[in-house]
């Protein structure tokens, strides 16, 4: 059975003007990521790494070249298309979790259900069972304030998975944790690629969490380095 | 799909310390806009209040008020007996030729000194009024120089109570008893005698006419009689109609309410400005995850405007809540229909506390309209790599 590429990136260049420059952050990249991997992009600040993730993503776009994420390509949306497509299609992690603080591990989840056209009960069902496989469904109704940053990234992992996207992307997960604490939520990651076929892409300076990746990516100058396999 | 509103009360009340000047601003504007509108309110209410649709008003032809208005004695005889005019069990015909006197006298607590209507009135000018009742002493004896005065205003003149005198004109009156007006323009009044009041004060002619119609259609018929009448240069109207007409007083006090709460709403326009560009400046992260997890510019635009709407809605409400000891407190200010004396109360309807509050709704969704321009705008990589 052939492999089926979530992401198809080709010849993707992007440009940033600062002042009167060009500065190259992304140089031609072409890259094929399949249905259930677990990819992690390493490399020096600067080498592209987070603005490959954000082209992928949809919150930022190319120069040139093309980005296909199930099929789609990305740069082709409006604006609230993309919005759209993002809500649909991609889960979110943060280094600084980026939880509402505001609003309860519960509603943090449940956010990105109230762009879907699930009903109170659904949202509630669906919002929960994240939570529960994070292993926090009983601090639902506890405010970020009140949990530890192990505890925060998993709450952000449940908001990520809520609307079930094929694509989960994660930047630098585990900056903020401590050791204990960045392998716990590294572990669910890896199983989300490895149980539930979610293709996750980390960017991560860390080679311990690159570790846990299916396979690693160097950048650098905004090219790719020649590809390190880690597990099938 | 917006924001939760929870979200919004949230982070209101999370950052409390901030918004707290700004609620406390827009409640001072929309206390200040509540207050000054309810003594228009309360000036037209006591005028708009006043009178009985069974009866009718004659004045002179051109007089907008009975105090710019002469009604000469010939004139009293040949209407009072016309049909259209009720009569009591003796056969006397319901009519009050009434004479209206300013005189000036002196405030409580040496306050001054202010005009008071003195309203001479016809022994059958008390029943042809039932809205004024006597709550002190007794009514004034006709031909003797006795006064009435209204509650209302003995609280605010010396020489007001029961037993007291004054001198007017030469004259020294009494006081024999005091009446309620239930709220009306008659708690402005003195009541007298007619035919005393036109002795001391020498006037030839009455102010006005009251008269009781012996029906609708009569009523109808006896406006119609002195319109038609070209020998009268006088002319009739309802008497409650009579009394809403007499709302100039309240116009500039409407204007002056109107022009202060404009230029204090600038202030707290820009006060709710200042807190809803803080609250953007602070969660621009947090409006960048909106944006990322897949909220519209649109949703985050309508978020902050729903924000500084509730902050200042929040404000509005403290507003009317710190006018409300007002309502019912009872003041005074010089008619322009009488150039007197006119007692009134601050009337805070709930009409009145609504307007309030949408007058803080808008001053926070004008406030908050720039900052929310600015958050839907966030470019959204800078705004997740805000600290």
């Amino acid at each position: 059975m052939p492999v089926e590429n979530i992401v198809s990136i080709r010849q993707l260049t992007k440009l940033y003007r600062q002042g009167e420059i060009d500065v190259t952050a992304l140089n031609g990249i072409s890259l094929d990521i399949p249905r259930g991997e677990f990819l992690a992009l390493m490399g020096p600040s600067g080498s592209g790494k987070s603005t490959l993730l954000h082209i992928i993503a949809g919150v930022d776009r190319p120069t040139e070249g093309e980005c296909r994420v199930q099929g789609q390509d990305v740069a082709q949306l409006s604006e609230s298309q993309l919005a759209d497509w993002r809500n649909q299609n991609v889960g979110f992690v943060f280094q600084s979790f980026n939880l509402i603080p505001v609003l309860t591990a519960f509603e943090n989840v449940e956010l990105p259900l109230l762009l879907t056209r699930l009903n109170r009960r659904e949202r509630r069902t669906q919002a929960l069972t994240a939570l529960d496989l994070v292993g926090l469904a009983d601090r639902a109704h506890h405010t970020p304030r009140q949990l530890s940053g192990g505890q925060e990234q998993r709450v952000a992992i449940a908001r990520a998975l809520v609307t079930d996207p094929t694509l989960i992307v994660a930047d630098e997960p585990t900056g903020n944790l401590d050791s204990n604490s960045a392998a716990e939520v590294l572990g669910i990651l890896q199983a989300l690629s490895r149980t539930a076929a979610k293709t996750v892409i980390m960017v991560t300076h860390d080679p311990k969490a690159a570790a846990f990746a299916s396979r690693v990516i160097h950048l650098e100058k905004g090219e790719l380095l020649p590809t390190e396999e880690r597990r099938p | 799909m917006a924001l939760p509103i929870t979200y919004n009360l949230r982070n209101v009340v999370l950052r409390w310390r901030a918004t707290l000047a700004t609620v406390l601003g827009v409640a001072l504007v929309v206390a200040v806009y509540v207050l000054v509108q309810s003594l228009a309110v309360g000036l037209e209410k006591s005028s708009g209040n006043t009178g009985d649709p069974r009866n009718v008003m004659i004045v002179r032809k051109g007089a907008t008020a009975e105090s710019s208005s002469q009604v000469t004695r010939a004139q009293l005889r040949l209407i009072q007996y016309w049909p259209e005019i009720a009569r009591d069990d003796a056969g006397r015909p319901l009519l009050s030729a009434d004479v209206l006197v300013l005189i000036n006298l002196p405030r409580r607590e040496d306050n001054g000194e202010a005009n008071v209507l003195v309203r001479g009135i016809s022994p059958v000018g008390i029943p042809l009024r039932p809205q004024v009742t006597l709550v002190g002493g007794r009514w004034f004896t006709p031909g003797k120089r006795e006064v009435v005065v209204s509650r209302r205003l003995a609280a605010r003149f010396a020489n007001f109570e029961i037993g007291d005198s004054f001198s007017s004109g030469g004259r020294t009156l009494t006081v024999v008893g005091q009446m309620d007006g239930q709220r009306s323009a008659f708690d402005s009044e003195v009541w007298m005698d007619g035919d005393e009041a036109r002795s001391i004060f020498d006037r030839e002619f009455y102010s006005s006419l009251l008269v009781r119609a012996t029906d609708d259609a009569g009523r109808a018929a006896l406006i119609e009689r002195i319109e038609g009448d070209k020998r009268l240069p006088v002319r009739g109207l309802e008497e409650t109609k009579y009394y809403a007409a007499q709302t100039m007083t309240a116009m500039p006090i409407k204007i002056l309410g109107n022009l202060l709460a404009t230029a204090m709403s600038i202030g707290a326009v820009f006060a709710a400005m200042n807190t809803m560009y803080a609250s953007v400046a602070s969660r621009t992260r947090e409006i960048g995850t909106l944006r990322v997890l897949g909220f519209r510019r649109r949703t985050i635009l309508l978020c902050i405007i729903i924000e500084g709407g509730f902050l200042a809605l929040l404000g509005g409400a403290v507003g009317c809540l710190l006018s409300l000891p007002m309502h019912g407190y009872s003041t005074g200010t010089i008619s322009f229909e009488t150039f007197s004396e006119t007692v009134f109360e601050f009337r805070i309807t709930p009409w009145l506390a609504a307007q309030g509050l949408l007058f803080s709704v808008i001053v926070g969704v004008v406030g908050s309209l720039l900052p929310a321009l600015r958050a839907s705008r966030l470019p959204v990589i800078a705004a997740l790599k805000s600290l």
